[in-house]
């Protein structure tokens, strides 16, 4: 065991967990509980907003597998990473102080609730409910599963201690706190992950004897390296252009993400969140990736992606340090999954147990039942993450583009179209998740594209074709 | 309910439009200078600061220029409404 390495990242998590704990005391009772523990009373000033919806949307992938791909195609693979500068400003812009006004006006608490005040329909309810129970269920297992194997390749503890120290210290603290918890440890999480760029970045560059040093020996073993086309020139400007919409605009379609728009205290927080969050986002995976393709210099021929980084780390830090960078993916996971858990239970409590089971159901009652269904999500995720199944690893695959196809238009257009109705939602949710399963199983990157733009176009269509066949418009103004 | 279309709503519609704008101009920046400058051979690049001339224009240049233009858009476009209605006050309050 490294314990230079752990000591640091054992800080962390004990720090993370105590804050998370700390602001469970401010739960309020009452009438407003249900308000306050899934959305923190709507009080996010600008940078706990931006920090939470980065943190939130920024994972394992951002830290381990992106900068492991770019350790093998090059700077194309960093150009790619950068299409998610856009996420930093375009989702709150476009769901914009309208969809933060009608949440209020409709007193919504979760993304269905917008939905079903919206389309006034059982079935875009269900569909949403479920779409969302499914999938995030597994994204949230796959992300567990990557805790728990990051904890383990770190420190040499095993992989079931691991996980039990990991869900445990994010457990605790979001059933006990709640959304502010999970968005108060999310701007830890995301200060972690911005300072262990700026760590592994800077010691990459100087390990490798500059930037001009770098490129020169990149140049030397392959061109394409530095060019935008990959190493194996596979990244051709169409199949990377396509990755503006999954990583890009199409994360407003994310649940996780876009009931963070309708969390923040006023119009000056959404302003400064979109300032924030463009530089942190943009700064990360520009920093991150870049260290990547920097690491090919220095550590040569790893064949496993997924290792680059933490080698990478233990080679050019010394070991306190490397610790502190490798609490970065650590963050990174732990604010994704502390947010998505907490979204699976309000989807269970608020939209179907509240909305059909016992819309009558007492405050007190409510209040521990939330506590509950959270605690038994938690741990199901964490019995399920041991010894992962199948079918779980298989969902995952669709997780993020089935989301985002199902949901976009739904939100958006929901927002914007007042023509739009609840038969165009419905068409739309099915087509997108139908149509994006079956290009991934079938035909995935058709015609050079990422899956994810065909069903993200055709369920546009469902919607529209939808809603002009067949419902009215809403009757009231509030939308 | 009905008194007409909340007054709200044209701002945030036009802020919308603006946030959307400027995604485009993004993609725009990014491409043009990734595929414009780095389409040629590799051995024809020029170098900026160590990187090849497209990816600084694209990727660092572009990062910076549109994290000010967001900056300009947020501080001279787009406006401060109050999302309670009933309660304007708490508006103007900071914390």
């Amino acid at each position: 065991m490294n314990w230079d390495v752990i000591l640091p990242l054992a800080v962390f998590l004990i720090l993370v967990f105590l804050v998370g704990i700390y602001t469970s005391k401010h739960i309020k009772s009452g009438p407003s509980f249900l308000q306050d523990y899934f959305l923190a009373g709507r009080e996010l000033g600008g940078f706990v907003l931006a920090m939470t919806m980065v943190a939130t949307y920024g994972s394992a992938s951002s830290f381990i597998g992106g900068p492991g791909a770019a350790y093998q195609l090059g700077l194309g693979w960093v150009l790619l990473a950068m299409a998610q500068l856009v996420t930093g400003y375009f989702t709150l812009a476009v769901l914009g102080k309208k969809f933060a006004i009608v949440a209020r006006k409709i007193n919504a608490v979760t993304l269905i609730d917008f939905l079903k005040s919206r389309y006034e329909s059982k079935w875009v309810v269900i569909l949403s409910a479920v779409s969302i129970v499914i999938f995030l269920f597994s994204a949230m297992a796959a992300q567990w599963v990557g805790g728990g194997r990051l904890i383990e390749s770190f420190t040499g503890v095993s992989y079931t201690t691991a996980l039990f120290t990991f869900s445990a210290s994010v457990l605790v603290y979001v059933i006990a706190g709640g959304f502010r918890a999970v968005v108060i440890t999310d701007a830890i999480q995301g200060v972690v992950m911005v300072i262990g760029t700026v760590i592994i970045l800077a010691g990459t560059v100087m390990a490798g004897g500059g930037i001009e040093n770098i490129m020169g020996e990149l140049k030397a073993e392959n061109p394409n390296l530095i060019s935008p086309f990959g190493s194996d020139e596979s990244l051709t400007p169409l199949f990377v252009s396509s990755f503006w919409i999954l990583v890009g605009v199409g994360v407003v379609g994310l649940p996780q993400i876009s009931v963070r728009a309708m969390s923040y205290r006023n119009s000056k927080a959404m302003h400064r969140a979109m300032i924030i969050g463009t530089f942190v986002v943009g700064f990360i995976m520009l920093g991150m990736h870049l260290a990547g393709v920097f690491g090919r210099v220095i550590l040569p021929g790893i064949e496993v992606p997924d290792k680059v980084m933490p080698l990478l780390a233990l080679e050019v830090l010394p070991g306190w340090l490397a610790g502190i960078v490798l609490a970065a993916p650590l963050a990174a996971v732990m604010s994704t999954v502390d947010s998505v858990l907490l979204l699976v239970s309000s989807a269970i409590i608020k939209d179907v147990y509240i909305n059909y089971i016992k819309p009558d159901a007492s405050e007190r009652f409510v209040k521990r039942l939330s506590f509950g269904i959270t605690a038994v999500v938690g741990l199901s995720v964490f019995a399920m993450a041991i010894n992962p199944p199948d079918l779980l690893i298989w969902l995952n695959l669709f997780a993020f583009g089935g989301l985002e196809a199902a949901f976009i238009w739904p939100i958006v257009m929901g927002l914007y179209w007042k023509r739009g109705n609840a038969t165009g939602a419905i068409a739309s949710i099915l087509v997108g998740v139908g149509s994006y399963m079956w290009l991934h199983l079938n035909d995935p990157n058709l015609w050079g594209m990422h899956t994810v733009v065909i069903p993200v176009v055709l369920s546009f269509f469902a919607y529209i074709l939808g809603s002009f066949t067949k419902g009215d418009r809403p009757q009231t103004n509030t939308f | 309910m009905k008194k007409g279309n909340d007054w709200r709503y044209k701002i945030s519609n036009k802020e919308a439009i603006m946030g959307t704008v400027l995604a485009v101009l993004n993609f725009i920046w990014w491409y043009a200078f990734a595929y414009g400058l780095g389409g040629r051979p590799v051995k024809e690049y020029t170098y900026i600061l160590g990187f090849p001339a497209w990816f600084f224009y694209s990727c660092i240049v572009g990062f910076i220029v549109f994290t000010i233009l967001v900056y300009i858009m947020v501080k001279f476009f787009f406006k401060e409404v109050p999302f309670d209605a009933d309660d304007q006050e708490r508006e103007g309050g900071s914390q």
